[in-house]
């Protein structure tokens, strides 16, 4: 078979004497740097991204991982389930603090998935090429994390057999949710955001799965993905339609995922709680979240691209673009940590002055320290390119960046519910082992889903990487013999 | 060198159709997107109706090459949309201020929920999930509405009896052209499809 032709200046300028890409993450003005490294033709990504699934083992990296997962999964159920049968007790909290590690990981997770969210619809509007790579894998973390999410809530409410009183459904008792309440928003806006990622999600792996049916030697495999791929035959009149949908939901779900950490932070912010009642929580929660999902995207894609042979897929342009967003979005949070103090002091309030003052040297000063030296000073070191570009190097940031941004809830949550109005009600908090194993758990909730939809699912949204390849465009390297000339091009 | 070694261009034309097997229509494969574009213009204008383009991903430019009109589904989700924004806000209002007594199948009671003084219509509060809710039906109209649209689900379609079809979901690019196309003559069409250059011509069965 012939090799499709290539845009010569693309192919050169990005590699050495072998036509083989070494470095995609040098910009040269004027050129688009490749996404996609050492494959020209589109059978070649195809199989890259099918093998893992057509695979008949996994790798062993992913056999251990899967019972690590799984075992932490069943001290989630077993943390869970003790805490059913005895009541929140079990927890740490107390009065005044009666939230904690529960709300702590749940504004934690609900965060974890807003960078899925951003890779997948706010750069699609802003045309960023690259996000094609990590889309995929990136919304099913989104989803994951919002499960894990939606669990903290659901238990929190004590007696879960209670939990549908959340819901506006007739009932004998004539009761209906208070709607004045950010709690009540709090499940609008998260269970729409569950499912609008969902629908993202799915319509956007239709065509992927029917790559997959197409391929599949089993039965099994033929008719789960038939039945899943909906009999996609890639018609360009149904293209035409679902690249309109694909727009509409992209369209959608960019307020969408930028009301949602809003929402959550009116639960802080429409209280009248010295540390919670500030203006400043709506984006600074948001910038927080996507900072933490990002941080979460490279963790999960340092490894998953080693395991699964995807490096020329999601290429180190990749990784470094997103760490570009860390390094933003730390700014943005170092920004908005120092706001608070200033806004705390510019206020004259003297509970909020004490509030901040606390925060930062009171009991809960080991987990103050924690957050800034993990979310604001740290993340300065991507600042350079060299660790920018070094694997090693930005899979150990990602973890800092999640313990912070972990405690940086923590230490909203609990510093200023310890330490109110009264010294008379002050109380401090301190976990139990069933706080700390539902912490733990959730990760194996978390990391059981991701690792089954690696090995089932596409990891890597193969339409859109196909798209945005050179031999892609019908004008240039993808012109073929007769080519299309531009004279004839019908908008 | 175009020599394709997992499926041999070889048509099915000349062959017998087998008893009771009705034509569904011609399968053309091609390499590139380019070629498949120059040859969709072709057939567009040559003024066959019932023909489409089969590719692995969407192809930019095949819409205006093959004369496709604008979709109406950003109308009907907007429409969508719309009766979410009204649905919360009825939800809210009779849920959370007035005791309105309504009859919808049987006698419904709102429920006036008064809590901290707040007045009972408090609109700016009940902004939130009206914006949740327009959104979430927007989103879930748009995704029905496209693959209704598009005829999907439909797990069974004659193209997928050709094995040279299977690779329009990895990396080749097709143009099939039905019978029941009013233009459609079976051997005109294949000759006109060969004078497009393709790789290879399919009869495929209904």
């Amino acid at each position: 078979m012939t090799t499709l032709p290539h845009d010569s200046n693309l192919a050169n300028s990005h590699a050495n004497n072998h036509g083989v890409i070494v470095d995609n993450t040098i910009d040269r003005p004027g050129e688009r740097a490749p996404l996609v490294l050492n494959m020209d033709k589109f059978s070649q990504v195809t199989a890259t991204v099918c093998r893992v699934n057509e695979a008949e083992r996994a790798p062993t990296a992913w056999y251990v991982a899967f019972t690590l997962a799984l075992g932490l999964l069943s001290v989630l159920g077993v943390c869970i389930g003790y805490l059913i049968v005895t009541g929140v007790g079990v927890w740490g909290l107390n009065n005044p603090v009666m939230w904690a590690y529960d709300i702590t990981n749940f504004v934690f997770w609900v965060g974890i998935g807003h960078a899925g969210t951003l890779i997948s619809a706010i750069l699609f509007l802003f045309r960023q090429k690259w996000r094609t790579g990590i889309n995929r894998f990136a919304e099913a973390m989104t989803i994951f994390a919002v499960i894990c999410a939606g669990t903290f809530p659901g238990i929190h409410v004590g007696r879960v057999w209670f939990a549908y009183w959340l819901f506006p459904i007739p009932n004998q008792m004539e009761m209906w949710p208070q709607f004045r309440s950010p709690l009540l928003w709090d499940v609008f806006a998260v269970s729409t955001y569950f499912t609008v990622s969902l629908l993202f999600w799915y319509t956007g792996m239709v065509p992927d799965l029917a790559t997959l049916r197409d391929r599949a030697k089993g039965k099994l495999q033929q008719m789960g993905y038939g039945l899943f791929s909906l009999g996609w035959r890639g018609s360009n009149r149904h293209w035409h339609r679902y690249e309109r949908a694909y727009l509409l939901l992209a369209a959608l779900s960019t307020p969408l995922v930028l009301s949602v950490h809003s929402v959550v932070s009116f639960d802080f912010a429409t209280s009248q709680l010295p540390g919670w009642h500030t203006t400043i929580f709506p984006p600074y929660f948001v910038a927080g979240a996507i900072f933490s999902g990002f941080a979460m995207v490279v963790t999960l894609a340092v490894p998953a691209r080693e395991m699964f042979g995807l490096k020329d897929l999601i290429t180190l342009r990749h990784l470094d673009n997103m760490n570009k967003v860390i390094l933003v979005t730390g700014c943005m949070v170092g920004y908005a940590y120092s706001l608070e103090f200033f806004i705390a002091w510019y206020s004259g309030a003297m509970f909020e002055k004490f509030a901040f003052i606390n925060r930062a040297f009171g009991q809960y000063w080991w987990a103050y320290l924690i957050m800034v030296s993990c979310n604001v000073i740290t993340p300065q070191l991507f600042w350079s390119k060299r660790i920018r570009t070094s694997i090693p190097l930005m899979f150990a940031l990602s973890i800092v960046v999640n313990v912070g941004m972990w405690f940086e809830r923590f230490v909203i949550i609990v510093s200023s519910l310890a330490n109110d109005f009264l010294p008379s009600s002050w109380d401090l908090f301190t976990p139990t082992w069933v706080d700390i194993g539902t912490m733990l758990g959730a990760f194996g909730l978390f990391f059981t889903l991701f690792l089954l939809f690696c090995r089932y699912l596409p990891m890597i949204a193969m339409a859109e990487v196909k798209a945005v390849m050179p031999q892609a465009d019908p004008h240039g390297a993808g012109a073929g013999k007769h080519g299309h000339a531009r004279a004839h091009d019908h908008h | 060198m175009a020599t394709i070694v997992t499926n041999p261009p070889e048509t099915k034309l000349n062959q017998p159709a087998p008893a009771g097997a009705r034509l569904f229509g011609m399968l053309a494969e091609f390499e590139t997107p380019g070629d498949l574009m120059a040859a969709a213009e072709k057939v567009r204008d040559a003024g066959y109706k019932r023909w489409d383009c089969h590719t692995p991903f969407a192809v930019h430019g095949l819409d205006g090459a093959m004369g496709i009109q604008r979709t109406w589904l950003p109308i009907f989700v907007f429409f969508a949309g719309a009766t979410g924004t009204i649905a919360a806000f009825i939800l809210q209002a009779f849920t959370n201020s007035w005791s309105l007594t309504t009859w919808a199948g049987v006698w419904v009671t709102g429920y006036p929920f008064l809590i901290s003084g707040k007045p009972a219509m408090s609109l700016p509060a009940f902004i939130p999930v009206m914006f949740e809710l327009t959104i979430l039906f927007s989103a879930l109209a748009c995704v029905k509405l496209m693959f209704l649209f598009n005829g999907l689900p439909q797990l069974y379609h004659p193209l997928f009896k050709s094995n040279r079809f299977r690779r329009a979901t990895n990396d080749r690019f097709f143009i099939s052209i039905e019978a029941r196309d009013p233009k459609f003559l079976p051997k005109k069409t294949e000759e006109f499809l060969r004078s497009l250059d393709p790789i290879a011509v399919e009869a495929v069965e209904e």
